[in-house]
Parts: structure tokens; C-alpha cells; sequence
């Protein structure tokens, strides 16, 4: 079966988005036939983050509903092989969506070879975020150093081990935490709460720390997933992640304060 | 941060306060997360019971609900008011 992977979170604005994008091209760019699937629906926003906005002509929804064919709505990425968006639709509501059509879209995704199935959840815990986790294998949950992030992450947790196939079935889904926007400086100033903090009260395996960085919004902005920018930290860290999920051993990067001159120290 | 900085650090900080806050919030939400539907509504309908007769508040009132390998414990633990002498 194709491995299916759910990026989640509970609150909105963390970064699932922008780290599906991320993750799926990072699969694909190690060879994996990945297809990476928005379950927005009515808020579509992944095509966005991908670059491939102007090329969407089916969606997710066509296809459960029989009007499209699979692949008649998988837009192939215009970055790397191996890479096909399918998108949220944006006029429909998200009742749309229901176990059986997913599900039937999962098995046609695993007829057509793909190694990975990203799925992009919805923020809240409502149908989509439900769709998004349901037949997941794996699933990255990404919290930012925040209260309400850290709250709604357990959350979802508790939904991943009592609403999904796998917790049906007495299995459990993998669970992946992803810390995302961390800025060490703020954390060794005690104003930010530090990975070991989260890691404490989540209890869920660490697979990256993804800093705080502006190449994130230059990267949304121009439509190529943060993973391309080789150069930014960002895009390291996720390429990091990357690595980590695919079961190699990467030391985590990126989580000193940078250092700092000796003026910059005393006036900074 | 600049080195004047360096001796006010007598408060806890920020992050240690979120820290205290999230594990006292999401150790009650696990309690009715993995006990049976009806345990929120239960320790209302307590709460409200006792409240006919002492002045309680809600972090007065403890249920807790463990799983056995027979049989499940319901644990109930209402502190008091301290007692007028």
C-alpha cells in the first residue's frame, strides 16, 4: 500500500500547509511518487503554496463525486518528478467529503503507484480534519511554541488514537511532532516555550524543529515550496525532516542562539 | 538582551509560567478525554448538588477515572471549605 501520511494540528496557522508542501516535495525529490492532497475544502490554499494555482481544473471533490477522474485532477508539479497535487475544491462545503470516497481515492492512489500519500488537513477537528487523519499510517502533528498550539496538538492526538482506521482496527497511527516557528533566542530569553518543554508534555516523538524564518513567506509568496530554498534554514530544516521520516539518523540543527558579536552582546 | 539585563531574573519567566499552565490544563483534558462521555456532565451535575449546601469552587471538585483490568475506578474528591472555629 502506498504509506499515508496526515499533517495536522488542531489550531490553525502553524504551518501545515506550508509543511505539506514542504514534505510531499521533499519525498518526491528523493525519488518517491508522492501525491499530496488538500482536504480544505471551501478554503483551498494548497495549490497556492505549490505554484500550481492556474493549473487546477478538477478537484478533490470532483473526483469523489465520479465528475473527474483521478487522474484528470492531479496536477503534476512543475518543480520536481514524481510530484501531483490533487486540490481542495473551493465552492463545495466539506460534507463532501465521507469515508467511503476518500477512501475509494486512497486505493486508486496506491493502483497508480504512488509511494506517498500527503494529506493536508484543515485546522479545527470538524469533517476534514476527521477525513484528513482517517486512513492514515503516519501522522506529523506541527505545534508552534505556543499555549494554545500545545493544547490543541494533544487534542489531536487523543482524536488520531480513538477516530482513525488504524485505532478502529485496536492498531495506532505513528505519531511525528514537528516543532514549527521556533526561535531559540526567544527561548534561551525564557519567553518562548523550548522543545524539551513540548516534547515533556506531548509526549510524542520529535522528527524537527523548523525555525522561525523569513524565507517561509518568500517561499508562500512565490509559490515554491521553503524545501527548494537549499540555502535558507528553513529549507534545511525541513530537508532534515525529510530525512529523519525516511528513517535516517540527522542531528537536529538550528537550535542555538546564533552567536553574537561582543558589541552586539552588550548593546544588542 | 542587553547585560543590565543580566540581574533581573528573579521572576519565573514567560515560558516556565505557559509551561505550569498547559500541563495542569491538558492533565484534566486527558482525565475526561479517556474516561466515559457522560464524566464532564457528571461533574457538573456534582458540583451543582453540592452547591445546595456548601460553597464549592470547581478545582474543588476532583473526579477521576481509572481503568482497571476487572473493573473501572470512579474517584471522587471534594475538598471542603476549611471550618469556622
Amino acid at each position: 500500500m502506498s504509506r499515508i501520511v496526515v499533517v495536522t494540528s488542531g489550531k490553525g496557522g502553524v504551518g501545515k500547509t506550508t509543511t505539506s508542501a514542504a514534505f510531499a516535495t521533499g519525498l518526491a525529490m528523493r525519488g518517491y511518487k508522492t501525491a499530496v492532497i488538500d482536504f480544505d475544502v471551501g478554503l483551498r490554499n494548497l495549490d497556492l503554496i505549490m505554484g500550481c494555482e492556474r493549473r487546477v481544473v478538477y478537484d478533490f471533490v470532483n473526483v469523489i463525486n465520479n465528475e473527474a477522474s483521478l487522474s484528470q485532477a492531479l496536477i503534476r508539479d512543475k518543480h520536481v518528478e514524481n510530484l501531483h497535487v490533487l486540490p481542495a475544491s473551493q465552492t463545495r462545503d466539506k460534507d463532501a467529503l465521507t469515508p467511503e470516497g476518500v477512501g475509494r481515492v486512497m486505493d486508486e492512489l496506491h493502483e497508480l503507484g504512488f509511494d506517498f500519500v500527503v494529506c493536508d488537513s484543515p485546522a479545527g477537528i470538524e469533517r476534514g480534519a476527521h477525513m484528513a487523519m482517517y486512513y492514515a499510517d503516519d501522522a506529523i502533528v506541527v505545534t508552534n511554541p505556543e499555549v494554545s498550539s500545545v493544547r490543541d496538538s494533544d487534542r489531536i492526538l487523543g482524536l488520531l488514537q480513538s477516530k482513525t482506521y488504524r485505532a478502529k482496527q485496536g492498531e495506532s497511527v505513528r505519531e511525528h511532532l514537528l516543532i514549527t516557528r521556533y526561535s531559540p533566542a526567544r527561548v534561551a530569553a525564557g519567553e518562548m516555550l523550548g522543545m524539551e518543554d513540548i516534547l515533556e508534555i506531548l509526549a510524542v516523538p520529535l522528527i524537527g524543529v523548523i525555525p522561525e524564518s523569513q524565507s517561509v513567506l518568500q517561499a508562500s509568496n512565490s509559490g515554491a515550496p521553503v524545501i527548494l530554498d537549499k540555502v535558507s534554514d528553513a529549507g534545511q530544516a525541513y530537508d532534515d525532516f525529510v530525512r529523519r521520516f525516511l528513517g535516517e539518523t540527522v542531528p537536529h540543527r538550528f537550535l542555538e542562539v546564533e552567536k553574537k558579536g561582543f558589541f552586539k552582546k552588550l548593546f544588542g | 538582551m542587553g547585560w543590565f539585563n543580566y540581574f533581573k531574573q528573579s521572576n519565573p519567566t514567560s515560558a516556565k509560567v505557559a509551561k505550569e499552565r498547559l500541563q495542569i490544563v491538558i492533565a484534566h483534558e486527558r482525565i475526561d478525554r479517556n474516561g466515559p462521555e457522560y464524566l464532564p456532565q457528571l461533574r457538573r451535575d456534582i458540583m451543582e448538588v453540592i452547591r445546595k449546601y456548601v460553597a464549592i469552587t470547581e478545582d474543588q471538585v476532583n473526579v477521576q477515572f481509572e481503568k482497571g483490568s476487572d473493573y473501572d475506578v470512579l474517584e471522587l474528591n471534594i475538598a471542603l471549605p476549611e471550618r469556622e472555629h
